[in-house]
């Protein structure tokens, strides 16, 4: 478990890219809904990182190429990403964002 | 219609025959394409796929599965040879020909060579271009030889793409660039000026304003008695000679046409297109860099895959009822920096560094004509460069 920031600091909108104690990059975002979503840093499709990339609903879109991944599964809803990212567990608690990394295969 | 043919297997001609089908078309959906390759992506080929960091297969387009969903036949190592639009036939070489109703041009760009010598000649071997999977291929296997003196001839972005590539694996790289200065059509003055000062702080050499008298060729590489003639240098038209073991040559394309010379269609610097991408013939439509769609043709990744949807409404509408109008954006990535362009510049329009800075090769800087942004160029700034991307997408 890492701790990524303080809330306070990932305000709605934001995201932030970890990398230390990760095995690869993870994005972690929190969205103007108010929910919070980690995934792989790294589009499927080619080097970019997805914490650059444009948060849409519980969407974000790849700063490269406009392939559009969902938060929650990590799936890219469009070409021409093929691969998912991985998803992983965070939470927040006493105001500070945890960071659970999995090492499972992506969904 | 009961049959489509895609000339060109290119990422615009995938993304028009996913569309093809998306949009309902399910009679018989043929694929022509020149080379052996099912669609791939090209823009790593100057960059990852150069340096090794990008192996063949993620550079692939399609697997077994959209290839299946497509349902199309595939003429890959093909290359078709004309077209006969009113009698409803695709020419294909080796005699062959394809009855079909309508067809989409996808046929790209050829790269532009310098004159001089022709292939079998002592000075062609070591000479590239950079346009295929096969051409990146060549000039990987021919690097891979040994340290090397490379001279990129060329400027632009493959020109700088595959200097920096070149650098990274440890060759001594030189860029030759007949303007005084590299992107200015590009960029304007300014920001070429700091884009092109990349080359210099990689230890690459870039010789701007003076052009390429010709190729020397001879024994290169080493004094083997069986190696090979090769190129062995370039010679400037200042009178300089450039040693060179490798020579890129970067200086543009042009949109593959050949084919389409005697077909009717109304041809000017690639297939001419309403702003719709429908031909002079209403059952052909153009997408990609073949296209020059109202008046515009881009070689640009995103403007391909775009223009296939509004491209293939309008030919199975028989008549354009949907019109494209994106907005122009590049990226190119060179010795680790990103640059990412999108708008419309004029050159009068004025640069002006909103944040960051040039020193720091990190910066986003807004083009402004009357007090309006017309264009954004980020080094290294790829979150608020996508920002104003969209507001430039939805002011324009």
């Amino acid at each position: 478990m890492i701790t990524v920031c303080l809330i306070d600091d990932l305000p709605p909108g934001e995201s932030i890219r970890v990398t230390d104690g990760v095995p690869a990059p993870v994005a972690v975002f929190h969205t103007e809904e108010g929910e919070i979503y980690a995934i792989d840093d790294t589009c499927t499709h080619q080097d970019a990182s997805l914490s650059d990339g444009f948060l849409e609903g519980c969407f974000v879109e790849c700063p490269l190429h406009e392939a559009f991944f969902d938060l929650r599964s990590g799936r890219p809803t469009c070409p021409p990403a093929k691969q998912p990212v991985r998803t992983h567990q965070v939470s927040v608690e006493s105001g500070r964002v945890l960071l659970h990394v999995s090492v499972a295969e992506p969904a | 219609m009961k049959s489509i043919t895609v000339v060109g297997a290119s990422l615009a001609g995938l993304y028009a025959a996913r569309a093809l089908r998306t949009q309902g078309f399910d009679g018989r959906l043929v694929i022509v394409g020149d080379e052996h390759h099912h669609p791939y992506d090209r823009p790593p080929l100057s960059k990852g796929f150069l340096t090794g960091a990008t192996d063949q297969g993620q550079l692939a387009l399609v697997d077994a599965d959209d290839t299946a969903d497509l349902y199309a036949e595939w003429y890959l190592g093909t290359r078709a040879t004309a077209l006969d639009a009113a009698g409803g036939t695709v020419l294909l070489d080796g005699d062959r020909s394809l009855d079909t109703d309508a067809v989409v041009i996808a046929t790209g760009a050829t790269p532009r060579l310098l004159p001089g010598p022709e292939p079998g000649e002592p000075a062609h071997t070591g000479v590239h271009t950079l346009r295929t999977l096969n051409d990146a291929q060549a000039l990987r296997d021919d690097l891979a030889r040994g340290p090397a003196r490379v001279v990129v001839i060329g400027g632009g972005f493959i020109g700088a793409e595959v200097a920096s590539s070149c650098a990274m694996l440890g060759h001594d790289v030189t860029v030759v660039e007949a303007a005084p200065l590299p992107l200015v059509p590009q960029l304007g003055d300014d920001m070429a000026k700091v884009c092109a000062g990349l080359h210099a702080d990689h230890g690459v050499t870039l010789v701007a304003g003076t052009g390429v008298a010709g190729l020397q060729g001879g024994r290169g590489y080493s004094d083997h008695p069986d190696s090979p003639d090769r190129v062995t240098g370039v010679e400037l038209t200042d009178g300089r000679l450039l040693p060179a073991d490798v020579v890129v040559v970067g200086i543009g394309v042009r949109p593959s046409t050949d084919w389409l010379e005697d077909s009717g269609l109304l041809l000017k610097d690639g297939v001419v297109c309403d702003a719709g991408c429908v031909s002079s013939l209403p059952n052909v439509v153009a997408v990609g860099d073949v296209a020059r769609v109202d008046g515009h043709r881009a070689e640009h990744w995103t403007s391909a895959t775009e223009q296939a949807g509004v491209a293939v409404q309008n030919l199975l509408a028989g008549g354009t009822v949907a019109t494209h109008r994106n907005l122009p954006y590049f990226w190119s990535d060179q010795y680790g920096v990103r640059i990412q362009f999108a708008g419309r510049r004029l050159p009068t329009d004025i640069p002006r560094i909103v944040e960051g800075s040039a020193e720091d090769r990190s910066f986003l800087a807004c083009y402004e004509r009357d007090g309006q942004t017309t264009a954004v160029l980020a080094v290294n700034r790829p979150r608020p460069f996508t920002r104003w991307r969209r507001e430039l997408m939805r002011s324009t």
